[in-house]
């Protein structure tokens, strides 16, 4: 057992940037846009984040603070590609976002080459520091992140005008939303949550930026939307439970009760946790149910 | 097109000026935004100071085999060339496959996986088998991919589960039960297994010597009967006028009479087993022991874009196939002429995001169209008043 306590701050910065970009879905698909490009933005996020913290580190005591910034704001520029192709040229979603995953892998190791001669950013000396208890502010901003969401979506009429266009495109626009704009914002929202879930991990969970750094983070947060059910809380203790499994996936040759288990099991459980909910879950539907399907003016 | 004569003759209105007839041309239109992924990639080359000559000399050297720089010529580039496109090829036609019927198989990459090791497994373990045990391994392959892939298409079938969702959950189970049933093998370690029994490999018969000794197997035949199969079924059996019809309007094909939940699965089923071949031949086409993958190959997920560019047509996937394949074998030569070689993936990136785009494109034609109407209307009326 106080094994299991001892891993509550590793739990909680792997939890962390997985609950952070999976607010960033919710928002997205809540306004009637799949983000597959979760992953991918992310991506961009971290590679945005470990660069400005390496250049600015021995500067600046604030690199810090200004890599997950810089990282918020690339997230947010990038998704505007996404936004435009999905929302404004009614595109199929899951292509631009496919399309995002590809371009942010050869972007960010080709932006590599170009600024320290190799594919991987240079390594920085400290990453961000474990406050209280060794967690770190991460957790913090991930808390911020779920209360932030509940309050806007459930709060606020403007959360809830989002919910509509979400649901009923149609509908809300009769009722004088402007339903493009409220896309919009779900994409860039979701772009910069992905942005800054991108800029915690690389800060906490390693020293650098390598193309493996995600590595399937994004994934796993469009996966605990939809185990999530589409509601702040939901999604936030999903992102917890998967990122426990992750953890534990990691250090679990630590503990012994569970060490006859491969460590497989543990990589897999959030998808096959996901596939299964999905299936029993089937009967009914929680998702927003206008999600994936471009909105025209005029359409019945 | 003939297949679907049977259909009444609908018909898009006849192109009037060639500017309509290219819009209305999936195939232009792909090749406009490969020109244009291409355009892009040389100004970033050019961006960051180097010279963007070298990127189509590395291209040269891989579609012809003639270095330019050295005046050398080696068949082996190409050969190679053709060896990366076979698996893209495939995994092209498993996504093409699928969207055909209206499905969106982001699971090729699981399904390449699931094959790769059954025919591993099959490879080390199969009995005799006349001396050809690579074809018992091609087949092993092909069923469980299409096992990964049906699965998926019966999900969304049965339980109404997103393929997309399902797909990419799968992506993931299959790499790391890959990872864990390839490492119970005896004497496999972390990273790779024993070799495999010559019988199995995929033979290489005239085209090692044709090639000058390049990694690319009689697997290539594989892959053009499975293009030649791609079309035949698609456009030339009832099985394949359903699959299509239900990718057309599923409502429209399910009161028609066509049984829209099998043809899910069937097509999802199909496209996993293109996939799972996929997967079969670069095990037993390039690599004489099995591995243990360390990552994704990345084979499913830019066959996403080969099928994309390619319209899900057969032709379409074999050309976009090739130009992927291309880009990619060409990396190690960009590498030596001072080309960063991430410029062949964000060129692919490039692509997808404007196949994306292309909707606009028509709808920015279709838009000015009608403000040439309007304004060709209002100035005969003018002339009349």
């Amino acid at each position: 057992m106080h094994e299991i306590l001892g891993m509550i701050p590793s739990i909680l910065m792997m939890a962390s940037p997985i609950l952070i970009a999976a607010m960033g879905g919710l928002v997205s698909e809540r306004s009637g846009v799949v983000n597959i490009a979760l992953e991918g933005l992310m991506g961009i996020g971290a590679f945005t984040a470990a660069t400005v913290h390496v250049l600015m580190e021995p500067s600046s005591g604030l690199s810090v603070w200004y890599a997950l910034a810089a990282a918020t704001a690339a997230g947010l520029v990038v998704s505007v590609v996404h936004a435009f192709a999905s929302v404004s040229l009614n595109a199929d979603q899951v292509i631009s976002g496919t399309g995002i995953n590809l371009l942010s892998t050869g972007g960010t190791v080709f932006l590599c080459q170009v600024i320290f001669h190799q594919e991987r950013t240079e390594p920085f000396q400290l990453g961000m520091m474990p406050s209280w208890g060794g967690i770190y502010p991460t957790a913090w901003v991930a808390l911020f992140a779920i209360v932030g969401t509940w309050y806007i979506l459930y709060r606020r009429p403007f959360g809830f005008r989002l919910r509509a266009c979400g649901e009923h495109p149609q509908a809300a626009a009769s009722a004088g939303i402007n339903v493009k704009a409220m896309r919009y914002f779900g994409v860039l929202a979701s772009g910069a949550l992905a942005g800054l879930a991108g800029a915690c991990l690389v800060l906490t969970e390693t020293i650098q930026y390598t193309m493996y750094t995600v590595n399937g983070a994004g994934f796993i947060a469009l996966a605990a939307v939809s185990f999530g059910r589409w509601t702040p809380g939901g999604v936030g203790g999903a992102s917890l439970l998967f990122g426990s499994a992750v953890a534990l996936a990691i250090s679990m040759v630590n503990i012994s009760g569970l060490r006859i288990l491969p460590t497989e099991f543990f990589s897999i459980l959030p998808y096959v946790i996901t596939l299964v909910t999905l299936i029993i879950f089937s009967g009914k539907d929680h998702a927003p149910a206008a999600v994936g399907l471009p909105y025209e003016k005029g359409g019945s | 097109m003939t297949g679907t004569s049977r259909l009444p003759t609908e018909g898009p209105a006849m192109p009037r000026t060639f500017l309509d007839a290219f819009i209305n041309s999936n195939g232009a239109l792909s090749i406009l935004v490969v020109l244009l992924g291409f355009a892009c990639g040389t100004l970033i080359i050019m961006a960051v100071g180097r010279n963007p000559a070298g990127l189509y000399l590395a291209l040269l050297q891989t579609l012809t085999g003639f270095n330019a720089t050295t005046g050398v010529w080696n068949a082996r580039y190409v050969g190679e060339w053709l060896t990366a496109a076979m698996p893209l090829i495939l995994c092209g036609m498993s996504m093409g496959f699928a969207a055909r019927t209206g499905l969106f198989n982001i699971g090729a990459e699981g399904q390449y996986i699931v094959g790769l090791t059954a025919a591993q497994f099959v490879a080390l373990y199969a009995p005799p088998f006349f001396g050809a045990e690579w074809v018992v391994c091609l087949l092993a392959a092909a069923a469980a991919g299409a096992f990964w892939g049906g699965l998926v298409g019966w999900l969304r079938a049965r339980f109404s589960v997103s393929e997309v969702v399902a797909t990419i959950m799968l992506n993931y189970i299959a790499f790391f039960l890959s990872r864990y049933l390839t490492r119970l093998i005896p004497d496999a370690n972390t990273y790779r297994t024993p070799n495999f029994p010559g019988a199995a490999i995929i033979p290489r018969w005239f085209i090692d010597d044709l090639t000058n000794h390049s990694r690319l197997s009689a697997g290539i035949f594989v892959v053009l009967a499975c293009v030649i199969l791609y079309w035949l079924v698609l456009e030339r059996t009832k099985l394949g006028f359903e699959l299509r019809a239900t990718g057309l309007n599923r409502t429209a094909a399910g009161y028609a009479g066509i049984g829209v939940n099998r043809c899910f699965t069937t097509s999802m089923g199909i496209a996993g087993a293109f996939a799972g071949l996929a997967g079969a031949i670069v095990a037993l086409g390039s690599f004489s022991y099995g591995r243990v993958i360390g990552g994704y190959d990345n084979y499913g997920f830019n066959g996403i874009a080969v099928a994309l560019v390619g319209n899900s047509t057969a032709g379409g996937t074999l050309l976009s196939g090739l130009l992927f394949g291309m880009l990619s074998s060409a990396q190690p030569l960009m590498q030596s002429r001072q080309i960063p070689k991430e410029i062949a993936w964000i060129i692919s990136g490039l692509v997808v995001v404007l196949v994306s785009l292309r909707a606009g494109i028509r709808l920015v034609i279709a838009w000015r169209a009608k403000v040439a109407a309007a304004r060709s209307l209002a100035e005969r009326e003018a002339a009349g008043a």
